[in-house]
């Protein structure tokens, strides 16, 4: 569905990413672990476009979506194919009110029955979300707001949701529901590219993981088979082995 | 000083401020969602002046039409602006962008005075603006009465653009996190465009209705009107079109009473409102409605 075929991105001197391969199979969730700077988020940023808004370059390579090269598409068209991502930080507007955010994401759809049937759904994943419908985004709980991040998706209808840390200062309880909320998403169909720092769970709901190291890739296999990983074990999940 | 004369003042002043605040919405939308201080919209609203007077003047088209007319032609000069000289600095730093504003300006102006020339033309006072009405002891002039109402008017349809339609939704997104809107699929560049040639339109109706008070156009009419509006809108709180009116209204009135206070200082009635600019710069630089911006 996706493919990531030698992508290179540098910021001003800095390399970020260099022969950068990824292939995302439909259906799938696909996690990328690594450490800080390995290039988990510039790989997001560069599938949705977003590299020369942040002051980067992409040197060479090429990004593939459903048969469709989309490496230098404007950030919105390639959003409108339906590769949502779900930035780090969560980045709701703070100043919309929920069910505003809700819109913002399905900002092109008429308001017809498929789409309510699809702010329900939301509001099913997400009964808190409901409950504070018109409260302002920037009232929320960090939480909620990764909650609300996810309902935009959502509202979308994406094919590919991108997802950059979203258990990112969230509680362990938190953390257990959202990666939950990430598999139902997949198994309605959506196909997920995952970024964690928290390798572990990440993995073990991964269909396909890629560990990234300085820019590329290093190492590639299904989810549970790195978490069996020594190299993986070792460098991410803090263990001694 | 009775209080007739006190009203009679303060709705003199309400009128005044209302030219000030219409102006000042452009001024404030623009950098609501750009932060960028559109220095050329003072000049913005002299061209639409110039296009209603031609309107009425060349083509004698009726003076509704021609204001009309002129509204449309002063959106897209709007619009122009942005798309040809704002657009390609839109990764570029902010003062690139300031000093680009401060060229279309003195573009502007200059081209005016090359096209239209620098002799001052008389401008067209409908016959419904000349007639004064009267409330008790009090006389107003209608075009006056006509401009607060007018005024009230558009800041609610500016009000039921930004907070009930989808591109008003689209704008205040934009105005708090531009870099995240682009992901909903949605055209930056076409929320920025409505946004300039909304402000713009307001300005040609504030130009417009300011050419019928003092009705005398010429090039460089521009720059004090675009100035005292900023003035206005950073009072208000810039970003906020319910402060841009309310800061209009306040610099208006304010004005007009000085004057009527002390007529031997109505000269110094522009120095008074960059004292004013100066003022809320130190003491409160969000201004009256501005939320404290984290920055």
């Amino acid at each position: 569905m996706l493919i990531i075929d030698n992508l290179h991105v540098h910021y001003g001197g800095i390399q970020a990413l260099s022969d950068m391969s990824l292939e995302v199979p439909e259906g799938k969730i696909v996690t990328l672990v690594g450490a800080n700077g390995a290039g988990k988020s510039t790989t997001l940023r560069a599938v949705s476009g977003q590299i020369p808004y942040i002051g980067g370059t992409v040197e060479k390579g090429r990004v593939i979506f459903q048969d469709r090269e989309i490496t230098f598409l404007p950030v919105h068209k390639i959003a409108r194919l339906g590769v949502i991502q779900v930035p780090e930080g969560r980045h709701i507007f703070p100043n919309l009110s929920v069910l505003e955010n809700l819109y913002m994401g399905g900002f092109h759809r008429s308001h017809d029955r498929e789409f309510h049937k699809d702010l329900d759904h939301v509001f099913g994943l997400f009964p808190r979300l409901q409950e504070r419908k018109k409260q302002l985004g920037g009232t929320l709980s960090g939480g909620e707001r990764q909650m609300l991040a996810i309902g935009r998706a959502i509202m979308a209808k994406p094919l590919l949701i991108m997802m950059d840390e979203p258990s990112l200062g969230l509680s362990p309880k938190l953390v257990d529901e959202v990666f939950d909320i990430i598999q139902a998403i997949n198994s309605e169909g959506t196909t997920i590219l995952l970024v964690e720092q928290n390798a572990m769970a990440a993995l073990s709901i991964a269909h396909q993981g890629s560990v990234l190291e300085s820019g590329r890739m290093v190492l590639e296999g299904a989810g549970t088979e790195l978490l069996e990983d020594d190299r993986v074990r070792q460098a991410y999940l803090g263990e001694d082995v | 000083m009775t209080f007739q004369l006190f009203l009679q003042q303060l709705i003199n002043g309400l009128g005044l401020g209302s030219l000030y605040g219409l102006i000042a919405i452009g001024y404030t939308m623009v950098y609501g969602i750009l932060r960028l201080i559109n220095f050329a919209h003072g000049d913005v609203m002299m061209m639409s002046t110039y296009f209603a007077f031609f309107g009425v003047s060349i083509f004698a088209l009726p003076w509704w039409v021609a204001a009309l007319l002129a509204m449309i032609l002063t959106g897209l000069l709007g619009i122009s602006i942005d798309q040809g000289a704002y657009r390609p600095l839109r990764r570029a730093s902010r003062i690139s962008a300031l000093i680009t504003a401060i060229g279309v300006s003195f573009f502007l102006e200059n081209a005016a005075l090359v096209v239209f020339g620098s002799r001052p033309r008389a401008f067209y006072r409908p016959e419904m603006f000349r007639a004064i009405w009267h409330f008790g002891d009090i006389s107003l002039l209608s075009l006056t009465g006509y401009t607060i109402l007018i005024t009230l008017c558009l800041l609610v349809i500016v009000y039921f653009i930004v907070y009930k339609t989808r591109m008003g939704m689209a704008m205040r997104a934009v105005s708090k996190d531009m870099h995240t809107v682009p992901l909903m699929g949605i055209d930056l560049n076409r929320v920025v465009a409505f946004t300039f040639g909304l402000g713009s339109v307001i300005a040609a109706v504030g130009g417009i209705l300011w050419a019928m008070k003092y009705p005398q156009i010429e090039p460089l009419m521009g720059i004090i009107p675009g100035l005292k509006a900023f003035v206005a809108a950073v009072l208000g709180g810039i970003g906020n079109v319910f402060g841009a009116v309310l800061g209009g209204f306040i610099l208006g009135i304010t004005e007009i009473l000085l004057v009527a206070f002390w007529p031997e200082l109505s000269g110094y009635r522009d120095a008074f409102a960059f004292l004013l600019l100066i003022l809320v710069l130190i003491f409160r630089p969000t201004g009256i409605m501005g939320e404290d911006l984290p920055e």
